[in-house]
């Protein structure tokens, strides 16, 4: 088989839409095109049972009740939504929220919105692997904390947090615990009830299916949690979300929890394999290093700094054939690398230096093979053509030189 | 973002990539930039003592395919011009050259720092007066 350009590895940014799913969700924009919410005709009922069709598969996949999904657009919008409307929620049990600081910015941006509005937020640091630290987090709590808010698996390093560990330290303490899910949904088991997750957000795009529908499990017993809606208007979703249902996304969506289901054991060992082997092949390189923990990671992603190289220049040594991400932006409006790697406490020379890969569903070895390659000689080529990798092989310690910081 | 052609024809084919000795006294050296920005420059000349003239030029980059792209044009430009004419090279015109788009502009600008910084470097080697750089542009 003849390889196709470009090869897609930036799964942890969307992943393409699965045919099965765009199969299920196709007669939904057209035939079946009634709303979910029109109660007394045949149109209604259809679009209606569907929405209770993906609801189940969804709630199945996270070991939850139905009930507990609540749609939302995205994933950004549940974060969003748990984290305000906790916060409104109960407001008379407290206003202290603990994150940490490689959350996404949909989180980390909503608490700074909440500090304005008079909440206070705690942004625990993580250690070098981008694991939180459990005797950290438990100090952090106050008699005023109401929410802990950690994400499951990271966007940019994969790391998968020590969930198990932190919701058993919110209930000792009576705190609720939300979890971005969104990068581990549909790729390595999530169970709210093993996990003992009070509220969790997640997406379609990111599990192969799309774009513009994602949920918010909220807890409905031991504790049952509530929210205070962010978006009024019909009372949808049991009076947390108002809006009519986006019908073929939310079956679309459902579909692609079915299809995870059945496959994610098998996606994620075939996956791990194909990510292992492209990290020890670019690990041959001297100077690479990965970013974070690599036990407790999504099978999918990793995350390497190729030093004295920088990463959009690396970038563009393939990406009209590869598509990855990196942490390095080379832009006058933001010279700040990734700050998720800053968090790890990677210099900003490591940092700039990195990329992310994510691969996916329809990732090949083929596709593996070809990019093993390209990053090598492109590694290899720009670090012919750098300075710091010339300094660095005469032995001058980078450190001692005084850089004109512009 | 898209890249111009002129710049990915640089970075794909770099001109003048490479070294020249430091220790002599008609080479003159300017590394500017910083790791932690996430670019580095450092762009050498080579002056004849006789006629002024530079006639070799040198780079070696760490940044985006712009910052590549500026370092390398710069040297194409610098060989043949005087060290004085050499001062005249202005960003404004890698940027042109180059289409730049206006987030990349700081590699230009970062280029004519090396520029400047390289002929300081021989003017300061050769008992010249060190030249004021214009800063503003920072």
């Amino acid at each position: 088989m003849s390889l196709k350009l470009p090869i897609y590895l930036d799964n942890n940014a969307t992943t393409p839409v699965d045919p099965r799913v765009l199969e299920a969700m196709l007669p939904y924009f057209t035939e079946k095109f009634g709303n979910a919410s029109s109660r007394n005709h045949p149109f209604g009922w259809v679009a209606e049972e569907a929405v209770d069709y993906a609801r189940e598969k969804i709630a199945k996949l996270i070991g939850a009740d139905p009930k507990e999904i609540i749609f939302t657009s995205g994933a950004t919008e549940a974060d969003n939504l748990a984290l305000k409307g906790v916060f409104e929620m109960y407001a008379s049990k407290g206003n202290h929220i603990i994150t940490c600081t490689t959350e996404h910015k949909a989180v980390l941006d909503t608490c700074k919105h909440i500090e304005k509005l008079g909440g206070q937020v705690t942004y625990l640091p993580v250690q070098a692997d981008g694991l939180v630290d459990l005797v950290e987090l438990e100090k952090a709590i106050t008699d005023k904390t109401i929410l802990i808010a950690i994400m499951y698996g990271n966007n940019e390093i994969g790391v998968i947090q020590p969930v198990q560990e932190i919701s058993k330290i919110a209930r000792k303490h009576g705190v609720l615990f939300f979890s971005d899910a969104t990068q581990a949904v549909g790729k390595v088991p999530v169970d709210v009830n093993k996990d003992g997750i009070d509220l969790m957000a997640f997406s379609a795009h990111k599990m192969y299916g799309p774009k513009g529908v994602g949920a918010l499990y909220v807890r409905r017993k031991s504790p049952r949690v509530k929210v205070t809606a962010q978006m009024d208007g019909g009372g949808h979703e049991r009076g947390m979300r108002s809006g009519t249902m986006n019908v073929p996304a939310i079956v679309g969506f459902g579909k692609a929890a079915e299809i995870c289901q059945y496959e994610m054991e098998d996606e994620a060992k075939r996956l791990s394999t194909m990510r292992n082997r492209l990290e020890h092949s670019l690990l041959e390189l001297e100077e690479a290093y990965v970013n974070g923990n690599i036990e407790h990671r999504l099978p999918h992603v990793c995350n390497i700094s190729f030093k004295y190289v920088e990463g959009e220049g690396l970038m563009m040594g393939f990406n009209k054939d590869i598509a990855v991400s990196s942490g390095s932006a080379c832009t006058s409006a933001s010279l700040e690398p990734s700050y998720v790697l800053k968090a790890l406490g990677l210099g900003d020379d490591l940092a700039h230096s990195s990329l992310r890969f994510g691969l996916g569903r329809f990732t090949t070895d083929e596709q593996i093979d070809y990019t093993i390659k390209a990053i090598k000689n492109t590694v290899l080529k720009l670090r012919e053509m750098s300075p710091l990798w010339e300094m660095y092989k005469e032995g001058i310690d980078l450190n001692s030189i005084e850089w004109a910081h512009h | 973002m898209a890249y111009s052609e002129k710049v990915i024809d640089h970075y794909q084919n770099p001109k003048n990539v490479g070294t020249l000795d430091k220790s002599k006294t008609n080479v003159g050296t300017g590394l500017v930039g910083a790791p932690e920005c996430g670019d580095v420059m450092r762009l050498q000349i080579e002056v004849d003592e006789t006629s002024g003239i530079i006639r070799d030029a040198k780079f070696k980059t760490f940044g985006c395919g712009s910052a590549i792209a500026s370092s390398s044009l710069a040297t194409e430009w610098l060989k043949g011009k005087t060290v004085n004419q050499a001062m005249e090279i202005d960003n404004m015109d890698i940027v042109e050259e180059l289409n730049l788009p206006p987030v990349k502009i700081h590699c230009s600008v970062l280029a004519e720092d090396a520029i400047k910084a390289a002929i300081n470097d021989y003017r300061l080697k050769n008992g010249m007066e060190v030249l004021e750089l214009d800063e503003k542009k920072h």
